[in-house]
């Protein structure tokens, strides 16, 4: 902020973030509550009853009308639907089916929470990773931009961005674990323990997620870079003999950075995917193992819940990438 | 060569549409040299190479050589099925939104935007737990997941073309909507659709090989590429051949799609957007 500039009082200086940020937090708001109504349609107005999932198809219709009633499904839809939004509000969300199978109540919440917690740990051990990583290889292949190093990493990142993490994860296994043997292909970890007591065990799960995510990093933060280089005051500061080690990481770089943060909050996003099936690959005790195991046998409740949870995830860190992009970058501050 | 092919004489593009050809063979022509039926039993279960089994047996003992060659028409076919439905659908909303200036183009791209904040395979999931794992649940998932991504791109490049004086002059001369959409826009955006064609090909067999190998899509005894990868996880050791060479043709199927999606780009100087992983 300029000297000679008028003089704004400090509150409304702040004002247009907070603004944005709260535009942001509302619209998020908005988006969420129509995808739970497109996830309860989704899952419970198509044709596909939960309870003779529960029962299966030797239930007698007697049977299949006393779960449905104690699985609250003989009630209209909106009500239904307005009761599973009240308790996800008040942080109920609700039970699952395969306990209603085993003839009581079980909590979904009780079931999955020790494993969000698993999920957090390999998403972001990845992450950690991924940033240093990617800033490394991107500005490495800039700086050498059209010779050998920089063909190296682009070819090697097109071909892994390109394979779904399944492969990537059953390639890694048959290297590290059928040819190798150094390291387990499957996750075993007690349920309680954390993961980063069975280090051995995430080693392959955490370079699958990496694979796929650093490769998209590591293109976008080479064209930034490249770009960056390319501009006036990097020139200008080439001009005034600092060294190039200078220029690249104090000059270039720092403007590079600030489209490179959506492009890391992508990936972290992609992440959300992509672990659902690496965890299936190795049998990884996370949400998403549980998620996929709960849509194998129809848990409709468990699924419905846990999609909110993940795309609750999702858009909010899309929002976190925008504010810190924001941050970043005082230009789009003062801007509406 | 024509211009529509002037990717092929780069590099990448050349090397990348040389390996798609000889993947998309193997996928259809392979079961016409399967030397034994995809689902038959023929010996000890997950059994290394040997005579009769190039490739070795699979859990349940049958020919994985065999199994692999039957097991790529499902992979191509589900994916070409629905990045061709997601074009359909896509570009209907995309040129109807760009070129309707009206109440309609902000309701379809919201809906656009409230389907893209939304992770793809949960999606995919959320659709499955509905109206239980089939064929026509993928195929139509997927092209719903790609929708909007198409729709985008359409309607980017038909908003840049219906401002032009060719598309004023048949507004002018009273043609009908769809006349106009079909005859003077749609020939002129076919640039940017075609480089995002081969991107979202390779999305379409991520997402479809994902769910597959998930056990949510194709049932057993089903020959797919990422079903038998995922219906032979523990045997790892025994018999290697049995994941990795569907694991290395899904590989060489994507990777080559990408090169030649990467290198149309290039050549045609537009620049792609849209998401690429699940």
């Amino acid at each position: 902020m300029s000297e000679l500039a008028a003089p704004v009082p400090a509150a409304r200086r702040r004002r247009p973030l907070l603004r944005f940020a709260a535009r942001r937090v509302a619209a998020a708001i908005a988006t969420l509550f129509v995808v739970s109504i497109l996830v309860f349609a989704g899952t419970e107005v198509l044709p596909g009853d939960a309870a003779s999932a529960v029962l299966g198809k030797t239930a007698t219709p007697d049977q299949l009308a006393e779960m449905q009633h104690l699985m609250g499904l003989d009630r209209p839809a909106p009500t239904r639907y307005l009761d599973w939004l009240g308790g996800l509000l008040t942080g109920d969300l609700g039970n699952s089916a395969s306990g209603f199978a085993q003839g009581g109540t079980t909590p979904i919440w009780g079931q999955i929470k020790g494993k969000i917690g698993n999920s957090l740990t390999l998403a972001a051990i990845t992450t950690l990773l991924m940033i240093p990583l990617s800033l490394l290889f991107g500005v490495l292949a800039a700086v050498h931009a059209g010779r050998p190093v920089d063909h190296a990493v682009s070819i090697a990142s097109v071909a892994i961005i390109s394979l779904p993490e399944f492969i990537i994860g059953s390639l890694l296994i048959l290297l590290f674990f059928a040819w190798l043997d150094v390291l387990p292909p499957v996750s075993l970890i007690p349920p309680g323990d954390s993961p980063l007591g069975h280090s051995k065990a995430l080693v392959l799960p955490v370079l699958t997620l990496l694979g796929a995510s650093l490769a998209a990093s590591i293109r976008m933060v080479r064209a930034g870079m490249i770009e960056a280089l390319r501009t006036d005051y990097v020139q200008m500061a080439r001009l005034n003999g600092f060294r190039e080690r200078v220029v690249v990481w104090r000059y270039a770089l720092r403007n590079a950075l600030a489209p490179s943060v959506q492009v890391f909050a992508q990936n972290v996003q992609y992440l959300v995917g992509g672990i659902v099936v690496t965890e299936y690959l190795f049998n990884y005790p996370g949400l998403g193992k549980e998620l996929v195991d709960a849509v194998a046998i129809r848990d409709v409740r468990e699924v419905q819940s846990v999609a909110i949870l993940v795309a609750a995830v999702y858009i909010g860190l899309n929002i976190l990438a925008d504010l810190l992009v924001v941050l970043l970058v005082p230009k789009l501050r003062t801007q509406e | 060569m024509t211009e529509r092919l002037r990717f092929a004489r780069t590099r990448t593009g050349a090397v990348g549409l040389a390996l798609l050809l000889l993947v998309v063979g193997i996928a259809l022509f392979g079961p016409f040299f399967a030397p034994n039926a995809p689902d038959a039993p023929i010996g000890i279960p997950l059994t290394g190479p040997a005579g009769d089994a190039p490739l070795g047996t699979d859990f349940l003992g049958r020919d994985v050589l065999s199994r692999v060659l039957w097991g790529g028409r499902s992979v191509l076919g589900l994916a070409g099925l629905a990045t061709l439905l997601a074009y359909v659908g896509g570009a209907t909303v995309g040129l109807v939104a760009g070129h309707a200036r009206s109440l309609l183009d902000p309701v379809l791209m919201r809906g656009a935007d409230v389907l893209l904040s939304f992770p793809a395979l949960l999606f995919l999931l959320v659709l499955v737990t509905g109206v239980g794992a089939s064929k026509a649940t993928l195929v139509i998932g997927v092209a719903v997941v790609q929708a909007p991504l198409v729709a985008r791109i359409v309607r980017a490049a038909t908003l840049e073309q219906s401002v032009r004086g060719f598309v004023e002059a048949a507004v002018a001369r009273g043609e009908r909507a769809s006349a106009i959409l079909r005859r003077e826009i749609l020939p002129n955006i076919a640039a940017p659709i075609a480089a995002d064609a081969p991107l979202r090909f390779t999305y379409s067999i991520i997402l479809v090989a994902s769910v597959n190998f998930l056990g949510l899509g194709l049932q057993p005894p089903a020959a797919d590429w990422a079903l038998i990868i995922s219906e032979n996880r523990s045997g790892f050791v025994l018999n290697p051949w049995v994941i990795f060479v569907p694991a290395a043709l899904i590989a060489l199927l994507t990777i080559s799609a990408n090169l030649v999606g990467d290198s149309i780009a290039r050549t045609l100087g537009v620049s792609v957007g849209g998401r690429g992983r699940t």
